[in-house]
């Protein structure tokens, strides 16, 4: 990849706002980051981060401003279409498809790739049993980036918590994002999951050629993986830079721990 | 990849072992009845028995696959009733019937019904858990009632249509009227047999196993089981309940042609078409597990038997049955039962695949 496309901005948010009521939830929050970036967006509880998220993927309309997503307008579409032009997502409390077993729930992630006509699924053509094929292939492969493999027979919702929010992350790969958005993927993990987790979100940023953006609470995981931050308090943002500037800014300091 | 080939051991073994159980289930019965065996009452019971499960199968997809509660699923198998028998009685008339008419038959009831299955489910299918609920089990009265009401004849001219009488139709000489109202369609040609319901019921299987173990199915239970997260990932839910619907909807219409054929005159009661039929349906849907389709068939089958084994209690049949139902549900479903029937499973697979998949 040249130098050029990895200083393109992927993402460019500009003024978005959107109120519930009379609450300003979020407002005049702008964004860019870069082709490849880690990018954080951390802020105390209720900040407005989760509405970000949700307003990045169609879940919320803004009630103004713009969301471009290596330049086409993403404002007005629905949340399928949104992700089928590169936004894939994880979620802050989990959310799998828990009747189904760990490797079908990779596989619901290759709906929009690995298809056959509704004439092979009932038939049991051998069309059908190609791409099957290719797709258990697939999944097991996205699954051993996070070690699950021996986990694909299982139903989602009997892994651990750590395990789930990993498999959230796969079946977000799975559809070939272009901008991956982790809510909290390190919440209720130990210190040495959070580890790994930092390993396999940097590895996940290498080998799959995404850009990420996560909101996190988790200042060790932050300050370990985050090129850069925004901070966001009360639905604006307080401070945005790189990740050190911003974390030992005094403003920064005081909104988290208060006078 | 040992763990795929576990997946699809099971799967395949399920499919497999749905469709060995309906053609042992008619082999055993079919040669019953050939060495002179069965009662007259059990004769009449096997095309029904065909009915019900193809009912209960088809009412499973909607409602254990897909998740949504309909209520209305007797009203998709009048249209599919009426819509084949319309036309297998037109061929009579003219003076035609055969094993292909009834064929042709099935697909128009499937076509008809799943029609109108599709038609109705973009409305309804915007609306979540009860409001789904209560306005399907509405279309289901309303499909039945305008039925009633219906007045159709032909003649050497053609058709003719009325909502009034069946004089209002003003049929010339040879005409037939084919639908009389409350009276319905009289002199039906009788096409069904327990061969056909069972060859039918082993096509509805080997389908809808295939297509819940498919690219589809999978999609579909992804939105039951979380509807924002599959929205998330690219899946479009409505379109994907409207596929399950239609589906459901369509097989219903089959097993309406079935019963259409069953007997001399259709007409579209409340006992047949009306909600205590969806009710009926949807308990062995319930019984029989949700989305588990060889479990539709098995409580289908001992739900429609019971109650003719009952008749000797007459007039205390109905309460024994509920009690019965009652003591069968949570047999069923009450937890130190299921626990007791995994264990006892996995004991005779000799721990092998001890809670490889478990439910819930």
């Amino acid at each position: 990849m040249s130098n050029i496309e990895q200083n393109k901005n992927i993402l460019e948010v500009t003024s978005l706002a959107i109120s519930f009521g009379g609450l300003n939830a979020v407002d005049n929050f702008s964004l860019s980051i870069k082709n490849k970036e880690l990018y954080g967006l951390i802020g105390p509880n209720g900040a407005g981060k989760t509405t970000v998220f949700n307003l990045l993927t169609g879940v919320y309309r803004p009630d103004q401003g713009e969301i471009l997503l290596d330049g086409e307008n993403l404002v007005g579409k629905s949340v399928e279409e949104i992700n089928k032009t590169g936004i894939a997502r994880t979620f802050q409390n989990i959310r799998l498809f828990n009747r189904l077993t760990v490797l079908e729930n990779v596989k619901v992630g290759f709906n929009a790739f690995n298809k056959y006509n509704l004439l092979d699924a009932v038939l049991a053509l051998p069309n059908k049993k190609k791409v099957e094929e290719e797709s258990n292939g697939e999944a097991m492969e996205l699954l051993k980036v996070f070690n699950l493999q021996d986990e694909a027979h299982l139903l989602a919702g009997n892994l651990s918590y750590g395990e789930q929010r990993k498999l959230e992350i796969a079946r977000a790969l799975a559809t070939k994002p272009k901008l991956l958005l982790l809510d909290e993927p390190a919440a209720g993990m130990n210190s040495n999951e959070t580890m790994d987790l930092m390993n396999t979100i940097r590895f996940v940023r290498d080998k799959f050629n995404v850009t990420i953006l996560l909101i996190e609470h988790d200042m060790k995981l932050v300050s370990g993986i985050c090129e850069r931050l925004t901070v966001l308090n009360f639905g604006r943002v307080l401070k945005q830079g790189i990740t050190n500037d911003v974390l030992n800014d005094p403003e920064v300091i005081k909104a988290y721990l208060g006078d | 990849m040992e763990q795929i080939r576990n997946i699809k051991n099971k799967q395949f073994i399920y499919s497999l072992s749905t469709a060995l159980m309906v053609i042992v289930g008619y082999a055993i019965m079919q040669s019953v009845i050939n060495a002179n065996l069965a009662s007259p009452l059990i004769k009449g019971l096997m095309v029904p028995l065909c009915i019900y499960s193809i009912l209960a199968i088809s009412l499973n997809l909607v409602v254990g696959i897909s998740g949504e509660l309909s209520l209305g699923h007797a009203g998709f198998m009048c249209i599919g009733a009426f819509a084949s028998c319309i036309f297998t009685r037109y061929m009579k008339w003219l003076g035609n019937e055969s094993l292909l008419i009834f064929i042709i038959a099935i697909l128009i009831g499937a076509v008809a019904a799943g029609l109108a299955g599709f038609l109705i489910g973009i409305p309804v299918l915007r609306l979540r858990g009860d409001y789904l609920a209560i306005v399907t089990l509405a279309f289901g009265e309303i499909i039945k009632n305008v039925i009633n009401a219906i007045y159709l004849g032909v003649d050497s001219t053609g058709f003719k249509f009325s909502m009034k009488d069946s004089l209002d139709l003003n049929l010339g000489e040879g005409g037939i009227v084919i639908i009389k109202g409350a009276q319905g369609i009289t002199n039906a040609p009788r096409y069904s047999t327990f061969l056909i319901g069972a060859i039918i019921l082993l096509i509805c299987v080997v389908i809808l196993n295939n297509f819940i173990n498919s690219y589809y199915g999978r999609n579909i239970m992804a939105i039951r089981d979380n509807r924002i997260a599959a929205e998330s990932i690219g899946l479009n839910a409505s379109r994907y309940k409207l596929l399950a619907f239609t589906i459901g909807s369509a097989m219903a219409g089959v097993a309406g042609v079935l019963y259409a054929h069953n007997l001399n005159t259709l007409a579209a009661l409340p006992k047949n078409f009306g909600y205590n039929m969806s009710i009926t349906i949807l308990v062995f849907v319930v019984l029989g597990g949700m989305g588990n389709i060889r479990g539709s068939i098995i409580s289908a089958v001992i739900l429609t038997v019971l109650p003719e084994f009952l008749r000797e209690f007459s007039n205390y049949r109905m309460l024994v049955y509920s009690i019965l139902l009652v003591t069968l549900m949570i047999f069923s479903n009450a937890p130190a039962l299921k626990d007791f029937r995994e264990n006892l499973l996995s004991k005779i697979n000799f721990g092998k695949n001890k809670k490889l998949i478990n439910k819930e």
